[in-house]
């Protein structure tokens, strides 16, 4: 008798305690962001809950962005899936492709009773998770792109200023660090910085269809002289000394700058939080060189990083409750702060603005430089690119460029496979739309 | 001979559901969905799927690096499954031997087994760093500019060695006990008849270690083919870029990574098959040699 009591008490406090917050919805958020990024989502999270009473937010960590991805699709397929997940550059082919998984961000903040103008977006990031009409399906959230950073202590002793063109990093740049006792460059992701951003700096194609964002079959556009010549180069500096390759993991090609052995890195616009706890020597950042042999015109990169996806199958008060949280993301306070505590760039041009007026870009000019460069004149093929299966399009990059580089490929039959193993893998996601 | 019967018939099979429900779920159930999905195309989010017959297959054999991998995947897993036996057997050797502080020194032997396989990854990377790495500083002695992860010897080398660091101990642990097990007047009418400790080594120890031995074959086998899985992935750092891999680790990566869940399926099923053939092929052939008591 006295186990019925117990049992009937705590039901009896479970059902009041649901009736307690009857009025606040639950909603989750899966992302991919570890260390200092996941405490200042956590921050932002804990800013939304007690900014209002009626929505509460819980964020998630679930590993890195292929995991996310991973068990949000897992979720996904047994009717468990978050709100809110976060999908990376290279993933975003995979959630948009499936018709139904995720609900348009534009539509859903429309339907949420708000006005919404992609206009207010910066323009380097408004059209990568957008589709072919400019409707902007995922909402931009950590988005990055790739810039150089310098060690302003190696170019003083060189006597050299950073390079503006690849001509004069081979002629004046490389020749003057080395001398100066440095390996002049490195970089830390070969497919990203060298191939897609290479792309889009020089506005050469990168896929049929648009990059991928129109109807028909995608083919990927990557067997071209521009980028074998740019590969046959750095292929050249590896083996003079003019350049440094660490392997294909992001931190093996940073610590050798962060050393000091490296006078200048490729990396991300995010990085530079990072690089201002550890580095010891002054450092700054500039816009990612480009040939003067391609191009007259440089143009604006790509964005990488992740976007922020509402998932379809959840109830209209739960949509009601991520639209307002898209709404308190993308406030200019809230990019703000994300801009200023990671390195990340404010996805709003009011956000923009605000960091400006607060000084934020005279204190830590290297800070503006990522947004500045999205925000460089464009072209048709620097919106971004969307193929399907991207992920392992990478992975084949990433190995035959790892050949090119130890010498065991020519670059002309690398990037030959390259061509060939992306089509077959952009054939195969075809059919899984089919 | 007299069977032993239940009254009950039906009592038996009921006593083995756990465990036939166990396998059914866990095992069955599972290779029949990968059977089912290597036939399709399918939308990782469950949307579209096309049938696209042996296609999975094709272009799993046919793609430009499988068998680079398949070849790969075989001499790695000869060679940690040869030195990880190897090495065992000569350290339970000198450890039956040894009076004074043996037990000690078992345990230190054993130790390793307890440490779990992305750890063991992790010390790899730490000895293998390109920066801070002992062993990359001990090669650079010898003037060997020896590159983790850029360079696909030096890649595949750290595996190996990882790999079979990591297994020696519970081959140690089946080879000591496999000793101990001989009988002493076996030991001693050896010793009287063959001074020769080599040659006794290889007519008396050897043979009688030969069930051992071929169970440890088995195991190190299996090991080398799919529990070094967690070594790999801490070694390759999430990028495996120009790194040798082996067909596991290219079933996660197209599946899990990649979510082509087609091609991932029929590369499982190409493997289930191997592994078949290699235990039938094990069981027929080899185990004739061995003999139990």
């Amino acid at each position: 008798m006295k186990l019925y009591t117990a049992i009937a008490a705590v039901a009896l406090s479970a059902a009041s305690a649901v009736s307690a917050f009857a009025e606040t919805t639950e909603i989750t958020w899966w992302h991919a962001m570890g260390g200092r990024l996941g405490e200042v989502v956590n921050e932002i999270s804990d800013n939304f809950n007690a900014s209002q009473s009626d929505y509460k937010i819980v964020p998630v960590y679930k590993g890195n962005y292929e995991e996310t991805l991973t068990a949000g699709i897992a979720a996904f397929r047994g009717g468990q899936q978050p709100d809110i997940i976060q999908v990376f550059d290279a993933g975003s082919a995979t959630i948009i492709g499936a018709k139904g998984a995720v609900i348009a961000a534009e539509d859903l903040l429309k339907a949420n009773g708000g006005s919404f103008d992609s206009a207010d977006y910066i323009s380097g990031v408004r059209n990568f998770y957008a589709d072919d009409a400019g409707k902007m399906i995922g909402m931009p959230f950590n988005s990055s792109t790739p810039i150089m950073y310098f060690n302003e202590d190696a170019m003083a002793k060189a006597g050299v200023t950073p390079p503006k063109t690849w001509e004069e990093f081979q002629t004046v740049t490389a020749p003057a660090l080395k001398a100066a006792g440095y390996i002049p460059m490195a970089q830390s992701h070969t497919p990203w910085i060298f191939t897609e951003n290479f792309m889009s700096r020089h506005n050469l194609p990168f896929a049929t269809a648009h990059n991928g964002y129109g109807e028909g079959d995608v083919k990927i556009l990557v067997n071209n002289d521009a980028i074998k010549s740019h590969f046959k180069a750095v292929k050249g500096w590896i083996d003079d000394g003019s350049f440094g390759f660490y392997g294909a993991g992001w931190a093996d090609n940073q610590t050798p700058f962060e050393n000091g052995e490296v006078a200048m890195w490729l990396g991300s616009s995010g990085s530079f939080g990072g690089l201002s706890k550890t580095v010891k020597f002054p450092f700054s950042a500039t816009y990612l060189p480009y040939w003067e042999g391609v191009t007259s015109e440089p143009t604006n990169t790509f964005i990488g990083g992740a976007a922020l996806f509402a998932m379809a199958g959840k109830s209209e008060a739960e949509n009601k409750a991520t639209a307002e949280f898209f709404r308190f993301l993308t406030s200019p306070e809230v990019q703000y702060m994300w801009h200023r505590e990671t390195g990340y760039v404010p996805v709003t041009n009011a956000a923009y603005e605000l960091a400006a007026k607060d000084g934020h870009y005279d204190r830590t000019p290297a800070a503006e430089i990522g947004i500045k460069q999205l925000a460089l004149p464009g072209g048709d093929n620097t919106k971004g690119y969307r193929m399907g299966f991207y992920v392992q399009i990478r992975d084949v990059m990433n190995r035959e460029y790892g050949k090119i580089f130890s010498g065991e490929k020519s670059v002309d039959d690398a990037f030959a496979t390259i061509e060939e193993d992306a089509n077959k893998l952009l054939a195969r996601f075809a059919k899984t739309q089919g | 001979m007299k069977r032993a019967q239940f009254s009950r018939p039906l009592f038996p099979y009921l006593l083995l559901v756990p465990q036939l429900s166990i396998i059914a779920v866990f095992f069955y159930w599972p290779a029949a969905e990968a059977i089912r999905g290597s036939f399709f195309l399918e939308d990782p989010f469950g949307f579209g799927s096309t049938f696209v017959g042996f296609d999975n297959y094709y272009d799993a054999v046919t793609g430009s690096e499988y068998l680079n991998t398949a070849r790969f995947t075989l001499v790695f897993t000869a060679l940690v499954a040869f030195f990880s036996l190897a090495l065992a057997l000569l350290l339970a050797v000198k450890a039956d031997i040894v009076l004074r502080g043996a037990k000690t020194y078992r345990t230190l032997l054993m130790w390793v087994y307890a440490i779990a396989p992305p750890v063991a990854g992790l010390i790899g990377i730490l000895l293998f760093d390109q920066s801070i790495g002992p062993i990359t500083d001990l090669a650079g002695l010898f003037g060997y500019e020896l590159k983790l992860g850029v360079n696909y010897w030096d890649t595949a080398f750290a595996m190996v060695l990882v790999s079979v660091w990591k297994q020696i101990p519970i081959n140690f642990i089946f080879f000591l006990a496999g000793l101990q097990s001989i009988p002493r007047p076996v030991r001693e009418a050896a010793m009287i008849d063959n001074p020769s400790g080599l040659s006794r080594f290889f007519t008396i120890t050897f043979p009688l270690l030969a069930p051992t031995g071929f169970f440890l074959l088995i195991i190190n086998i299996t090991y080398a083919l799919f529990d070094t899985f967690g070594i790999l992935d801490i070694l390759f750092k999430g990028e495996p870029a120009n790194n040798p891999i082996t067909l596991v680790y290219k079933v996660f990566l197209d599946g899990f990574r990649g979510n082509d869940l087609g091609g991932s399926s029929a590369q499982s099923v190409i493997l289930m098959v191997l592994v078949l053939v290699l235990t039938v092929f094990q069981f027929r052939f080899m185990e004739r040699r061995v003999h139990y008591n």
